[in-house]
Protein backbone atom coordinates (compact mmCIF):
# COMPACT_ATOMS: atom_id res chain seq x y z
CA UNK A 1 0.00 0.00 0.00
CA UNK A 2 1.60 3.57 -0.58
CA UNK A 3 2.72 5.12 2.15
CA UNK A 4 3.42 8.73 0.52
CA UNK A 5 1.23 11.60 -0.63
CA UNK A 6 2.54 13.96 -3.25
CA UNK A 7 0.50 16.65 -3.56
CA UNK A 8 1.42 18.78 -6.53
CA UNK A 9 0.68 21.47 -8.23
CA UNK A 10 -0.36 20.57 -11.74
CA UNK A 11 -1.84 23.64 -14.43
CA UNK A 12 -0.68 26.31 -16.20
CA UNK A 13 -1.80 29.64 -17.50
CA UNK A 14 -4.91 28.95 -17.40
CA UNK A 15 -5.15 27.70 -13.78
CA UNK A 16 -4.18 24.70 -11.96
CA UNK A 17 -5.23 22.57 -8.91
CA UNK A 18 -3.13 20.98 -5.92
CA UNK A 19 -3.91 16.91 -7.23
CA UNK A 20 -2.50 13.98 -4.68
CA UNK A 21 -0.44 11.13 -5.82
CA UNK A 22 -0.16 8.08 -4.14
CA UNK A 23 3.15 6.16 -4.14
CA UNK A 24 5.52 3.78 -2.37
CA UNK A 25 8.43 5.61 -0.56
CA UNK A 26 12.15 4.26 -1.47
CA UNK A 27 15.17 4.17 0.54
CA UNK A 28 17.95 6.87 -0.15
CA UNK A 29 15.58 9.04 -2.60
CA UNK A 30 15.54 12.52 -3.05
CA UNK A 31 12.37 14.98 -4.26
CA UNK A 32 13.28 14.44 -7.74
CA UNK A 33 13.88 10.81 -7.75
CA UNK A 34 10.01 10.47 -6.75
CA UNK A 35 8.59 13.21 -9.01
CA UNK A 36 11.02 10.87 -11.94
CA UNK A 37 8.61 7.65 -10.61
CA UNK A 38 5.24 9.68 -10.76
CA UNK A 39 6.21 10.62 -14.22
CA UNK A 40 6.85 6.90 -15.34
CA UNK A 41 3.98 5.15 -13.78
CA UNK A 42 1.26 7.86 -13.42
CA UNK A 43 1.64 11.01 -14.75
CA UNK A 44 3.64 11.16 -17.58
CA UNK A 45 2.07 14.26 -18.67
CA UNK A 46 3.84 16.23 -15.38
CA UNK A 47 5.90 18.70 -16.70
CA UNK A 48 9.30 19.71 -14.55
CA UNK A 49 12.81 21.02 -15.60
CA UNK A 50 15.81 18.84 -14.42
CA UNK A 51 19.25 18.22 -16.20
CA UNK A 52 22.35 17.16 -13.25
CA UNK A 53 20.86 15.73 -10.39
CA UNK A 54 23.77 16.84 -8.85
CA UNK A 55 23.09 20.20 -7.40
CA UNK A 56 24.90 22.20 -9.73
CA UNK A 57 22.58 22.91 -12.79
CA UNK A 58 20.16 24.76 -11.08
CA UNK A 59 17.04 23.57 -12.92
CA UNK A 60 15.02 21.64 -10.66
CA UNK A 61 14.18 24.61 -8.15
CA UNK A 62 10.66 24.56 -6.62
CA UNK A 63 8.83 24.95 -3.57
CA UNK A 64 8.81 21.97 -1.34
CA UNK A 65 6.28 22.39 1.43
CA UNK A 66 6.16 26.09 0.72
CA UNK A 67 10.37 26.47 1.10
CA UNK A 68 12.01 27.25 -2.32
CA UNK A 69 14.53 24.01 -2.47
CA UNK A 70 16.11 22.27 -5.57
CA UNK A 71 14.20 19.05 -6.06
CA UNK A 72 17.63 16.91 -6.65
CA UNK A 73 19.09 17.66 -3.26
CA UNK A 74 16.39 17.57 -0.81
CA UNK A 75 15.89 14.06 0.41
CA UNK A 76 12.75 12.45 0.79
CA UNK A 77 13.82 10.94 5.10
CA UNK A 78 14.60 15.05 5.85
CA UNK A 79 11.09 16.07 5.20
CA UNK A 80 8.34 15.91 7.80
CA UNK A 81 5.42 12.99 7.77
CA UNK A 82 2.59 13.83 6.13
CA UNK A 83 1.70 15.07 2.22
CA UNK A 84 4.74 17.00 0.52
CA UNK A 85 3.69 19.75 -1.35
CA UNK A 86 5.63 20.58 -4.51
CA UNK A 87 4.96 23.59 -6.28
CA UNK A 88 6.31 25.55 -8.98
CA UNK A 89 8.38 29.05 -8.15
CA UNK A 90 5.95 31.73 -6.91
CA UNK A 91 7.51 34.37 -8.30
CA UNK A 92 7.64 33.79 -12.07
CA UNK A 93 4.91 33.21 -14.44
CA UNK A 94 3.75 29.93 -14.81
CA UNK A 95 4.69 27.76 -18.05
CA UNK A 96 3.01 24.38 -17.06
CA UNK A 97 2.66 22.28 -13.73
CA UNK A 98 5.97 22.53 -11.97
CA UNK A 99 8.08 24.75 -15.15
CA UNK A 100 7.89 28.41 -14.50
CA UNK A 101 8.83 31.16 -17.11
CA UNK A 102 12.43 32.69 -15.41
CA UNK A 103 13.10 35.15 -18.47
CA UNK A 104 12.69 38.04 -16.10
CA UNK A 105 15.97 36.96 -15.02
CA UNK A 106 17.63 37.10 -18.29
CA UNK A 107 16.41 40.58 -18.87
CA UNK A 108 18.16 41.66 -15.73
CA UNK A 109 21.25 39.78 -16.25
CA UNK A 110 21.17 41.93 -19.92
CA UNK A 111 21.28 45.09 -18.28
CA UNK A 112 24.02 44.73 -16.33
CA UNK A 113 26.98 46.86 -17.48
CA UNK A 114 29.66 44.13 -18.52
CA UNK A 115 33.62 43.98 -16.95
CA UNK A 116 35.53 46.80 -18.54
CA UNK A 117 39.10 45.71 -17.68
CA UNK A 118 41.76 48.79 -18.85
CA UNK A 119 43.82 48.42 -22.25
CA UNK A 120 46.11 45.54 -21.86
CA UNK A 121 49.50 46.34 -20.21
CA UNK A 122 52.91 44.79 -21.63
CA UNK A 123 52.58 41.34 -20.25
CA UNK A 124 49.52 41.02 -19.78
CA UNK A 125 46.78 41.63 -16.32
CA UNK A 126 48.02 40.51 -13.12
CA UNK A 127 45.79 39.94 -10.48
CA UNK A 128 46.97 39.17 -6.48
CA UNK A 129 45.63 35.93 -5.36
CA UNK A 130 43.95 37.78 -2.06
CA UNK A 131 41.91 39.58 -4.90
CA UNK A 132 40.88 36.73 -6.69
CA UNK A 133 39.37 35.25 -3.81
CA UNK A 134 37.24 37.81 -3.00
CA UNK A 135 35.19 37.17 -6.11
CA UNK A 136 35.49 33.16 -6.05
CA UNK A 137 32.18 33.05 -3.47
CA UNK A 138 30.19 35.09 -5.76
CA UNK A 139 31.48 32.99 -9.11
CA UNK A 140 29.60 29.71 -7.05
CA UNK A 141 26.09 30.66 -7.90
CA UNK A 142 24.18 28.57 -10.03
CA UNK A 143 21.51 30.34 -11.40
CA UNK A 144 18.86 28.44 -9.69
CA UNK A 145 16.79 31.87 -8.76
CA UNK A 146 15.63 30.43 -5.75
CA UNK A 147 16.94 33.75 -4.15
CA UNK A 148 15.13 35.57 -7.20
CA UNK A 149 11.85 33.51 -6.04
CA UNK A 150 12.00 33.89 -2.91
CA UNK A 151 12.67 37.96 -2.64
CA UNK A 152 9.28 39.32 -1.17
CA UNK A 153 10.52 42.43 -3.62
CA UNK A 154 9.10 40.94 -6.33
CA UNK A 155 7.54 37.78 -5.11
CA UNK A 156 4.44 40.02 -3.23
CA UNK A 157 5.01 43.10 -5.46
CA UNK A 158 4.80 42.16 -8.87
CA UNK A 159 5.06 45.94 -10.20
CA UNK A 160 8.67 46.17 -8.61
CA UNK A 161 9.81 43.97 -11.57
CA UNK A 162 10.35 46.42 -13.87
CA UNK A 163 13.30 48.05 -11.84
CA UNK A 164 14.68 45.22 -9.40
CA UNK A 165 17.54 43.27 -10.09
CA UNK A 166 17.16 40.63 -7.43
CA UNK A 167 19.78 39.41 -5.48
CA UNK A 168 21.07 36.59 -7.83
CA UNK A 169 21.90 39.76 -9.91
CA UNK A 170 23.34 42.24 -6.77
CA UNK A 171 26.29 39.15 -6.39
CA UNK A 172 27.38 40.09 -10.18
CA UNK A 173 26.99 43.85 -9.22
CA UNK A 174 28.93 43.51 -6.41
CA UNK A 175 31.77 40.95 -7.82
CA UNK A 176 32.05 43.55 -10.94
CA UNK A 177 32.27 46.31 -8.49
CA UNK A 178 35.34 44.40 -6.17
CA UNK A 179 37.07 43.55 -9.08
CA UNK A 180 40.24 45.36 -9.18
CA UNK A 181 40.92 44.93 -12.90
CA UNK A 182 37.25 46.91 -13.60
CA UNK A 183 36.88 50.33 -14.34
CA UNK A 184 33.22 50.74 -14.77
CA UNK A 185 31.58 52.46 -11.43
CA UNK A 186 28.06 50.80 -11.27
CA UNK A 187 26.74 52.52 -7.37
CA UNK A 188 24.43 54.97 -9.51
CA UNK A 189 22.99 52.73 -11.77
CA UNK A 190 22.39 49.84 -9.31
CA UNK A 191 21.21 52.38 -6.35
CA UNK A 192 18.83 54.54 -8.86
CA UNK A 193 17.83 51.60 -11.68
CA UNK A 194 18.40 48.56 -10.11
CA UNK A 195 15.80 48.83 -6.90
CA UNK A 196 19.18 48.20 -4.40
CA UNK A 197 17.19 50.44 -2.13
CA UNK A 198 14.56 48.31 -2.12
CA UNK A 199 15.90 45.27 -0.56
CA UNK A 200 15.07 45.15 3.36
CA UNK A 201 17.98 42.86 4.07
CA UNK A 202 15.79 40.04 5.27
CA UNK A 203 18.52 37.53 4.36
CA UNK A 204 15.68 35.37 2.53
CA UNK A 205 17.95 34.94 -0.23
CA UNK A 206 20.78 33.67 1.88
CA UNK A 207 18.61 31.06 3.86
CA UNK A 208 17.67 29.37 0.33
CA UNK A 209 21.33 29.74 -1.42
CA UNK A 210 22.13 26.13 -2.20
CA UNK A 211 25.62 27.16 -2.68
CA UNK A 212 25.17 28.91 0.58
CA UNK A 213 27.06 32.24 -0.91
CA UNK A 214 26.32 35.05 1.52
CA UNK A 215 24.21 36.74 -0.54
CA UNK A 216 23.06 39.77 1.69
CA UNK A 217 26.77 40.25 4.30
CA UNK A 218 28.94 39.56 1.45
CA UNK A 219 27.10 41.48 -1.44
CA UNK A 220 24.08 43.38 -1.11
CA UNK A 221 24.92 45.32 2.22
CA UNK A 222 28.91 46.10 0.56
CA UNK A 223 26.97 47.14 -2.30
CA UNK A 224 24.69 49.11 0.01
CA UNK A 225 27.65 50.65 2.05
CA UNK A 226 29.29 51.39 -1.33
CA UNK A 227 25.64 53.37 -2.40
CA UNK A 228 25.97 55.61 0.59
CA UNK A 229 29.95 56.12 -0.44
CA UNK A 230 28.49 57.58 -3.74
CA UNK A 231 25.37 58.96 -2.67
CA UNK A 232 24.46 59.81 0.82
CA UNK A 233 27.44 60.08 3.00
CA UNK A 234 27.70 64.10 3.37
CA UNK A 235 31.32 63.96 4.13
CA UNK A 236 32.17 61.62 1.32
CA UNK A 237 30.66 63.93 -0.72
CA UNK A 238 32.43 66.67 0.40
CA UNK A 239 35.49 65.43 0.14
CA UNK A 240 34.97 64.78 -3.58
CA UNK A 241 34.32 68.58 -3.56
CA UNK A 242 37.07 69.49 -2.40
CA UNK A 243 39.59 67.63 -3.66
CA UNK A 244 37.54 67.63 -6.83
CA UNK A 245 37.32 63.89 -7.65
CA UNK A 246 34.63 62.32 -9.59
CA UNK A 247 33.22 59.10 -8.36
CA UNK A 248 35.83 57.32 -10.46
CA UNK A 249 38.92 57.54 -9.53
CA UNK A 250 41.49 59.49 -12.00
CA UNK A 251 43.17 56.06 -12.85
CA UNK A 252 39.87 54.46 -13.63
CA UNK A 253 38.40 56.95 -15.87
CA UNK A 254 41.75 57.40 -17.52
CA UNK A 255 42.05 53.78 -18.34
CA UNK A 256 38.10 54.32 -20.36
CA UNK A 257 40.51 56.67 -22.37
CA UNK A 258 41.06 55.36 -26.07
CA UNK B 1 29.02 52.57 -16.95
CA UNK B 2 27.36 51.68 -20.63
CA UNK B 3 24.69 49.53 -20.38
CA UNK B 4 23.80 47.86 -24.08
CA UNK B 5 20.50 49.32 -24.85
CA UNK B 6 20.23 47.40 -28.04
CA UNK B 7 19.78 44.34 -25.74
CA UNK B 8 17.43 45.42 -23.21
CA UNK B 9 13.89 44.74 -23.66
CA UNK B 10 10.88 45.60 -21.41
CA UNK B 11 10.47 43.31 -18.45
CA UNK B 12 6.76 41.74 -18.94
CA UNK B 13 4.47 42.29 -16.12
CA UNK B 14 1.46 39.86 -15.18
CA UNK B 15 1.12 36.00 -16.32
CA UNK B 16 -0.17 33.76 -13.87
CA UNK B 17 2.10 32.34 -11.34
CA UNK B 18 2.00 28.95 -10.22
CA UNK B 19 0.28 27.17 -7.17
CA UNK B 20 -2.23 28.20 -4.96
CA UNK B 21 -2.92 31.94 -3.73
CA UNK B 22 -2.32 31.56 -0.11
CA UNK B 23 0.16 33.17 1.88
CA UNK B 24 2.22 30.56 3.17
CA UNK B 25 2.62 26.41 2.10
CA UNK B 26 5.31 26.10 5.04
CA UNK B 27 4.62 23.50 7.55
CA UNK B 28 6.91 24.36 9.36
CA UNK B 29 6.89 26.81 12.80
CA UNK B 30 7.98 29.80 10.87
CA UNK B 31 6.33 31.75 13.83
CA UNK B 32 8.22 31.05 16.50
CA UNK B 33 11.59 33.04 15.72
CA UNK B 34 9.61 36.56 14.87
CA UNK B 35 7.32 35.95 18.16
CA UNK B 36 10.45 35.35 20.06
CA UNK B 37 12.11 38.51 18.61
CA UNK B 38 9.21 40.64 19.40
CA UNK B 39 8.48 39.23 22.41
CA UNK B 40 12.85 40.26 23.81
CA UNK B 41 12.32 43.06 21.85
CA UNK B 42 9.13 44.88 23.47
CA UNK B 43 10.96 43.44 26.74
CA UNK B 44 13.98 45.66 26.07
CA UNK B 45 11.84 48.61 25.11
CA UNK B 46 9.49 48.52 27.84
CA UNK B 47 12.73 48.54 30.50
CA UNK B 48 14.68 50.66 28.37
CA UNK B 49 11.67 53.06 28.76
CA UNK B 50 11.29 52.88 32.30
CA UNK B 51 15.37 52.93 33.00
CA UNK B 52 14.97 56.28 30.88
CA UNK B 53 11.73 58.29 32.40
CA UNK B 54 11.38 57.22 35.78
CA UNK B 55 14.68 54.90 36.82
CA UNK B 56 16.40 58.60 37.42
CA UNK B 57 17.61 56.97 41.15
CA UNK B 58 20.38 54.37 41.95
CA UNK B 59 21.48 54.10 38.61
CA UNK B 60 25.12 55.09 40.74
CA UNK B 61 26.35 52.59 43.19
CA UNK B 62 28.69 55.26 44.53
CA UNK B 63 29.99 52.90 47.19
CA UNK B 64 31.64 50.37 44.51
CA UNK B 65 31.82 53.06 42.07
CA UNK B 66 29.30 51.38 39.57
CA UNK B 67 27.72 53.57 36.86
CA UNK B 68 24.49 51.90 35.19
CA UNK B 69 25.40 52.26 31.31
CA UNK B 70 22.34 54.01 30.30
CA UNK B 71 23.09 57.30 32.52
CA UNK B 72 26.42 57.50 31.00
CA UNK B 73 28.21 59.73 30.75
CA UNK B 74 25.79 61.27 33.50
CA UNK B 75 25.14 64.54 32.31
CA UNK B 76 22.22 66.98 33.93
CA UNK B 77 21.81 68.02 37.39
CA UNK B 78 20.52 64.46 38.82
CA UNK B 79 23.79 63.63 38.69
CA UNK B 80 25.24 65.60 41.63
CA UNK B 81 22.15 64.39 43.41
CA UNK B 82 22.95 60.63 43.26
CA UNK B 83 26.75 61.86 44.18
CA UNK B 84 28.40 61.05 40.69
CA UNK B 85 31.59 63.56 40.71
CA UNK B 86 32.19 63.37 36.88
CA UNK B 87 29.40 65.54 35.38
CA UNK B 88 30.79 68.29 33.53
CA UNK B 89 28.39 69.10 31.07
CA UNK B 90 24.46 70.21 30.98
CA UNK B 91 23.95 71.15 34.55
CA UNK B 92 21.25 72.94 33.51
CA UNK B 93 19.23 69.82 31.63
CA UNK B 94 16.53 69.21 34.97
CA UNK B 95 15.66 65.61 32.79
CA UNK B 96 16.85 62.20 32.43
CA UNK B 97 20.11 62.34 31.05
CA UNK B 98 19.23 58.97 29.92
CA UNK B 99 17.08 60.95 26.93
CA UNK B 100 19.87 62.76 25.90
CA UNK B 101 22.73 59.68 25.60
CA UNK B 102 20.07 56.64 24.77
CA UNK B 103 19.59 58.74 21.20
CA UNK B 104 22.59 57.37 20.28
CA UNK B 105 23.19 53.53 20.65
CA UNK B 106 19.01 53.62 19.84
CA UNK B 107 19.98 55.25 16.35
CA UNK B 108 22.29 52.95 16.04
CA UNK B 109 20.68 49.50 16.30
CA UNK B 110 17.77 51.03 15.04
CA UNK B 111 19.76 51.65 11.59
CA UNK B 112 21.92 48.22 12.61
CA UNK B 113 21.98 45.79 9.33
CA UNK B 114 20.99 42.75 11.62
CA UNK B 115 18.12 44.70 13.76
CA UNK B 116 16.89 46.16 10.21
CA UNK B 117 16.38 42.12 9.19
CA UNK B 118 14.63 41.40 12.86
CA UNK B 119 12.18 44.19 13.18
CA UNK B 120 11.17 44.26 9.52
CA UNK B 121 10.02 40.62 9.82
CA UNK B 122 9.05 40.33 13.10
CA UNK B 123 6.78 44.05 13.85
CA UNK B 124 6.49 45.42 9.90
CA UNK B 125 5.94 41.50 8.71
CA UNK B 126 7.48 42.68 5.21
CA UNK B 127 8.05 39.67 5.07
CA UNK B 128 7.29 37.67 8.91
CA UNK B 129 8.94 34.80 7.17
CA UNK B 130 10.70 33.71 4.21
CA UNK B 131 8.12 32.49 1.82
CA UNK B 132 5.47 33.81 3.47
CA UNK B 133 3.50 36.40 1.97
CA UNK B 134 3.88 40.38 3.00
CA UNK B 135 1.41 41.69 5.38
CA UNK B 136 1.23 45.11 3.16
CA UNK B 137 -0.11 45.54 -0.43
CA UNK B 138 2.79 48.38 -1.56
CA UNK B 139 6.03 47.92 -0.57
CA UNK B 140 9.12 50.84 -1.31
CA UNK B 141 11.65 49.72 0.81
CA UNK B 142 13.97 52.19 1.84
CA UNK B 143 13.68 54.01 -1.15
CA UNK B 144 11.95 56.73 0.64
CA UNK B 145 11.96 58.97 4.29
CA UNK B 146 11.72 57.55 6.89
CA UNK B 147 13.51 54.29 6.01
CA UNK B 148 16.15 56.01 3.73
CA UNK B 149 17.42 57.41 6.85
CA UNK B 150 18.64 53.70 7.33
CA UNK B 151 21.50 54.97 5.09
CA UNK B 152 22.99 57.24 7.82
CA UNK B 153 24.30 54.01 9.79
CA UNK B 154 27.55 54.65 9.61
CA UNK B 155 27.28 57.91 11.79
CA UNK B 156 25.87 56.11 14.04
CA UNK B 157 28.55 53.56 14.79
CA UNK B 158 30.97 56.30 14.94
CA UNK B 159 28.69 57.67 18.28
CA UNK B 160 28.68 54.41 19.07
CA UNK B 161 32.76 53.99 19.42
CA UNK B 162 32.43 57.57 21.73
CA UNK B 163 29.90 55.32 23.96
CA UNK B 164 32.18 52.56 23.77
CA UNK B 165 35.15 54.32 24.89
CA UNK B 166 32.88 55.82 27.61
CA UNK B 167 31.39 53.12 28.74
CA UNK B 168 35.50 51.48 28.95
CA UNK B 169 36.43 54.31 31.11
CA UNK B 170 33.32 53.60 33.72
CA UNK B 171 34.20 49.85 33.56
CA UNK B 172 37.96 50.69 35.04
CA UNK B 173 36.60 53.70 36.80
CA UNK B 174 34.96 50.96 38.81
CA UNK B 175 37.77 49.03 39.90
CA UNK B 176 39.63 52.23 41.48
CA UNK B 177 37.60 52.96 45.15
CA UNK B 178 36.03 56.39 45.31
CA UNK B 179 38.70 57.26 48.49
CA UNK B 180 41.55 55.32 46.83
CA UNK B 181 43.09 51.88 45.78
CA UNK B 182 42.11 49.07 43.89
CA UNK B 183 39.27 46.86 44.23
CA UNK B 184 37.40 44.01 42.47
CA UNK B 185 34.00 43.19 42.39
CA UNK B 186 31.09 41.39 40.44
CA UNK B 187 29.88 44.87 39.59
CA UNK B 188 33.10 45.52 38.24
CA UNK B 189 33.04 41.93 36.44
CA UNK B 190 29.37 42.90 35.08
CA UNK B 191 30.49 46.35 33.49
CA UNK B 192 33.72 45.12 31.56
CA UNK B 193 31.82 42.55 30.07
CA UNK B 194 29.00 45.05 29.04
CA UNK B 195 31.86 47.34 27.90
CA UNK B 196 33.17 44.39 25.68
CA UNK B 197 30.39 42.94 24.75
CA UNK B 198 29.68 46.50 22.97
CA UNK B 199 33.08 46.95 21.31
CA UNK B 200 32.29 43.19 19.92
CA UNK B 201 28.56 44.46 18.70
CA UNK B 202 30.59 47.56 17.25
CA UNK B 203 33.47 45.92 15.68
CA UNK B 204 31.53 43.59 13.92
CA UNK B 205 29.03 46.14 12.42
CA UNK B 206 28.78 45.86 8.75
CA UNK B 207 29.10 49.39 8.27
CA UNK B 208 32.54 49.13 10.58
CA UNK B 209 33.66 45.70 7.46
CA UNK B 210 32.97 48.85 4.85
CA UNK B 211 35.16 51.18 6.44
CA UNK B 212 37.72 49.19 7.37
CA UNK B 213 38.68 47.78 3.92
CA UNK B 214 35.40 46.44 2.14
CA UNK B 215 34.89 49.59 0.27
CA UNK B 216 38.65 48.93 -1.76
CA UNK B 217 38.51 47.36 -5.23
CA UNK B 218 42.13 46.04 -4.61
CA UNK B 219 43.46 44.10 -1.71
CA UNK B 220 46.67 44.00 -2.62
CA UNK B 221 47.41 47.66 -2.83
CA UNK B 222 46.59 48.03 0.65
CA UNK B 223 47.16 45.51 2.80
CA UNK B 224 47.22 47.36 6.02
CA UNK B 225 43.38 47.66 5.48
CA UNK B 226 43.15 43.88 4.27
CA UNK B 227 44.19 43.21 7.62
CA UNK B 228 41.70 45.48 9.42
CA UNK B 229 38.95 43.47 6.94
CA UNK B 230 40.23 39.99 7.97
CA UNK B 231 40.07 40.65 11.16
CA UNK B 232 36.49 42.21 11.53
CA UNK B 233 35.23 39.87 8.75
CA UNK B 234 34.68 36.33 11.34
CA UNK B 235 33.26 39.30 14.13
CA UNK B 236 30.40 40.35 10.79
CA UNK B 237 29.41 36.61 11.13
CA UNK B 238 28.91 36.65 14.58
CA UNK B 239 26.88 39.88 14.36
CA UNK B 240 23.46 39.17 15.35
CA UNK B 241 25.30 36.79 18.16
CA UNK B 242 26.63 39.98 19.52
CA UNK B 243 23.80 41.94 18.54
CA UNK B 244 21.28 40.16 21.29
CA UNK B 245 24.30 39.58 23.86
CA UNK B 246 25.09 43.30 24.36
CA UNK B 247 21.06 44.57 24.36
CA UNK B 248 20.63 41.97 26.87
CA UNK B 249 23.81 42.64 29.09
CA UNK B 250 23.22 46.34 29.01
CA UNK B 251 19.74 45.43 30.07
CA UNK B 252 21.16 43.64 32.89
CA UNK B 253 24.06 45.77 33.72
CA UNK B 254 21.45 48.64 34.32
CA UNK B 255 19.23 46.13 36.99
CA UNK B 256 22.55 44.66 38.87
CA UNK B 257 23.49 48.39 39.21
CA UNK B 258 20.23 49.57 40.46
CA UNK B 259 19.64 46.23 42.85
CA UNK B 260 23.20 46.93 44.40
CA UNK B 261 22.10 51.41 44.72
CA UNK B 262 19.42 50.32 46.26
CA UNK B 263 20.29 47.70 48.79
CA UNK B 264 18.42 44.73 47.29
CA UNK B 265 21.53 42.73 46.99
CA UNK B 266 24.78 42.92 47.80
CA UNK B 267 28.10 44.05 45.44
CA UNK B 268 30.00 41.07 46.06
CA UNK B 269 33.94 41.71 46.40
CA UNK B 270 36.33 39.40 45.35
CA UNK B 271 39.19 41.85 46.74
Amino acid sequence: MADLTMRIWRGDQDGGELVDYEIDSQEGEVVLDVIHRLQATQAPDLACRWNCKAGKCGSCSAEINGMPRLMCMTRMDQLPEGPITITPMRTFPIIRDLVTDVSFNFEMAKRVPAFNPPAMPEGGYRMQQIDVERGQEFRKCIECFMCQNVCHVIRDHEENKVNYAGPRFFIRYAELEMHPLDTNDRRELVREKMGLGLCNITKCCTEVCPEHIKITDNAIIPLKERAVDAHYDPVAWLGRKITRRTKRSAAEAAADRP
Amino acid sequence: MAVDDATITEVQLGGRRGGPDVATLRTDKWWKLPVTTVAVLSAFIVYATWAAFFGTSNFFYEAHNLLSPFYSPCLGSICKTQGVTSSPFLGWWQLSPALIILVFPLGFRMTCYYYRKAYYRSFWRSPVACAVQDAHSTYSGETRAPLILQNIHRYFFYFGLVFNVLLTIDAVQAFIWPGGGVHMSVGTLVLCLNASLLWLYSLSCHACRHLCGGQVRNFSKHPIRHKLWKFVTPLNAKHMQFAWMSLIVVAMTDVYVRLVASGTITDFKIF
